[in-house]
């Protein structure tokens, strides 16, 4: 190791408060994100597996546009539908106080945004793997429709959404263009881990901090992937595929 | 009583219509028989209300399931039927004893049936229970998903294709337990199959389907000893299936006991007492007129000539009468005009049961 990295690097891990509060604050923003985005990616998802309405297609790439469109441009339209003149942003603020614009909150709300495509597609894939005559079978043991998606439909969902969730959190972790442009970078509020890393590239002599807070976010982005791995092979195991 | 009459056209370019009507007794297991695409397993689906039919109305027992003209549609889980699917369908994520307790769950408070034990019992599942279905072996996993349906407390019971997808020694295994069922069970049954060998073994009511529609149906032994059905008439072992006692053995052969007579054939298990299905077919028939010379064939029958009936250019059957019972025989036109045979004369019927199906 020695020969790649500087000798005294792990000495240099440890983190200043500073940069521990931006890795809490990218943890708790993405947790944020995916946990109010999961329940409505995976509605999302069914809607577009099974659903068939007028307007199916828009949905389906409305959905997308973020894996698509450059990540700032997302987080200026963010910032004209939910900033404080926003129609959406300034109802908000008036009757509830919330604000979101320039904010953790509204730095969960760009990560949500972005990730939402990658868990709505990660879901579809289990869902077009899913036999429905499964739940046809349910039906004429008895099984009304609610309980058959409890029973069946949700079980066997269960693969993609964890894998969905784990690596849409992975990704939140990273999330810059959105974040920066609606949420800004404020350090201790909306300055997480990638924000944080553009931050020290920007002051000279701030190459020390950008290597330690990259390395985090380089282990991070590993782990998750090794999780969402380990999770659906144990998934796969359960659901008796494996 | 199941009633079934409806008409549902299927879109696409294969434009297929559904047209069939008929009523099958409760209990007694009705066997829907026909080649693939002749609609049986869209009528069964219509019961179990997998389909909702364009026109049509379903009724089991005096309940409607289905009645489009009242706007009537009874969803599946509301309909106590129960459906065996071809490829089994057990739920993945369960063990095996976690799908036979599906159904048992769901059941309706009251009614009555077999109870867990029983039935686990019954389908020798006992050694499965802790298993995974990704784990089973194709008949294994028939029976779970028999059990599994009998566990819901049906009150009908439908099987689509459920041996299909099993080779012979798997198949041999699973309709001994469909029989003990037809007989102890007073379950109502209807069975989508294009074996024949299994509506042979299981049916007291055939319906004949082709073409989405109802060619025949009627009582299994009726229905095999006509021979306007080419569905029926025209296979290799057409022949009228004969239930038969089994009151004894003779020189190493079981003895048959059918309304009209006594047949000796070979069988496995000739426990006096044991009913048995024959299938006696049409060219293992032979008639003679007078005296008989000595034959390699225990079984000569007298019988009445009732009818010849034209099977293709070169061959007739030739409808016998043995008392109540009817047999066919499969002779050539030639052999007819030899020995001069006219309706209403008395022949006796050689009998070869070596080749008969049994079941």
């Amino acid at each position: 190791m020695g020969e790649f990295l500087p000798p005294d690097f792990f000495a240099r891990m440890h983190l200043t408060p500073e940069e521990w509060q931006a890795l809490r604050l990218s943890l708790t923003v993405s947790l944020r994100a995916v946990s109010v985005s999961l329940p409505l990616a995976a509605f999302v998802a069914l809607l577009l597996a099974r659903g068939r309405f007028p307007g199916r297609t828009l949905l389906d790439a409305v959905v997308h546009l973020p894996l698509v469109v450059p990540p700032v441009v997302t987080g200026w339209l963010l910032l004209l539908v939910f900033g404080l003149r926003g129609p959406i942003g300034a109802p908000l603020a008036e009757w509830f106080g919330i604000r979101l614009a320039f904010t953790a909150e509204g730095a969960a709300l760009a990560t949500g945004v972005m990730t939402f495509p990658l868990i709505v597609r990660a879901i579809r894939l289990s869902l077009d793997g899913l036999d429905r005559g499964l739940e046809d079978a349910a039906a004429t043991l008895g099984a009304t429709r609610l309980d058959r998606f409890l029973t069946v439909t949700l079980p066997l969902m269960a693969p993609g959404l964890l894998s969905g969730a784990v690596v849409a959190f992975a990704a939140g972790l990273g999330e810059f263009g959105a974040v920066i442009t609606f949420a800004s970078n404020i350090p201790g509020e909306t300055q997480t881990l990638p924000l944080a890393i553009y931050s020290a590239t920007q002051i000279p002599g701030g190459e020390a901090v950008a290597a330690r807070l990259a390395t985090i976010s380089f282990t991070l982005a590993i782990l998750g992937l090794l999780a969402s791995d380990l999770l659906s092979r144990w998934l796969a195991r359960r659901l008796g595929r494996g | 009583m199941l009633e079934v009459a409806l008409r549902h056209r299927f879109p696409g370019p294969a434009g297929f219509t559904l047209e069939a009507a008929f009523t099958a007794p409760a209990p007694g297991v009705t066997v829907l028989f026909g080649a693939s695409g002749s609609g049986k397993s869209s009528i069964l689906a219509a019961v179990a209300g997998l389909l909702r039919p364009q026109e049509g109305r379903i009724a089991l027992c005096g309940t409607t399931l289905t009645d489009t003209a009242a706007g009537r549609f009874l969803p599946p889980e509301a309909r106590r039927c129960a459906v065996v699917f071809q490829e089994g369908r057990l739920f993945p994520h369960r063990s095996v004893e976690g799908n036979l307790r599906y159904g048992l769950r769901r059941a309706p408070r009251g009614a009555d049936g077999p109870g867990f034990e029983e039935v686990v019992g019954l389908l020798g599942l006992g050694p499965l229970l802790a298993r995974r279905p990704g784990r089973l072996s194709g008949g294994e996993k028939q029976r779970v998903a028999l059990g599994r349906a009998l566990l819901s407390r049906p009150a009908l019971l439908l099987l689509d294709e459920p041996l299909a997808a099993l080779d012979t020694p798997r198949r041999a295994e699973i309709l001994p337990f469909l029989e003990t069922l037809r007989d102890t069970a007073r379950l109502p049954m209807l069975y989508v199959t294009h074996a024949m060998e299994e509506a042979d073994r299981l049916a007291d009511i055939l319906v004949l389907l082709q073409g989405g529609r109802v060619q025949a149906a009627g009582p299994l032994e009726a229905l095999t000893a006509r021979t306007d059905l080419p569905l029926l008439a025209a296979r290799r072992d057409a022949g009228v299936v004969l239930r038969c006692d089994v009151t004894g053995t003779e020189r190493g052969l079981a003895r048959l006991a059918f309304p009209g007579g006594t047949l000796l054939a070979p069988l496995a298990d000739a426990t006096p007492g044991r009913h048995v299905r024959l299938r006696v077919r049409a060219r293992d028939v032979v008639v003679a007129r007078g005296a008989t010379p000595a034959l390699s064939t225990d079984n000569a029958l007298p019988a009445l000539l009732q009818s010849i009936e034209a099977a293709g250019e070169h061959e007739c059957f030739l409808r016998l009468e043995i008392g109540p019972s009817i047999l066919l025989a499969r002779v050539t036109r030639e052999a007819v005009q030899r020995l001069g045979l006219n309706p209403g004369e008395t022949v006796t019927a050689l009998v070869n049961a070596v080749g008969g199906e049994r079941g």
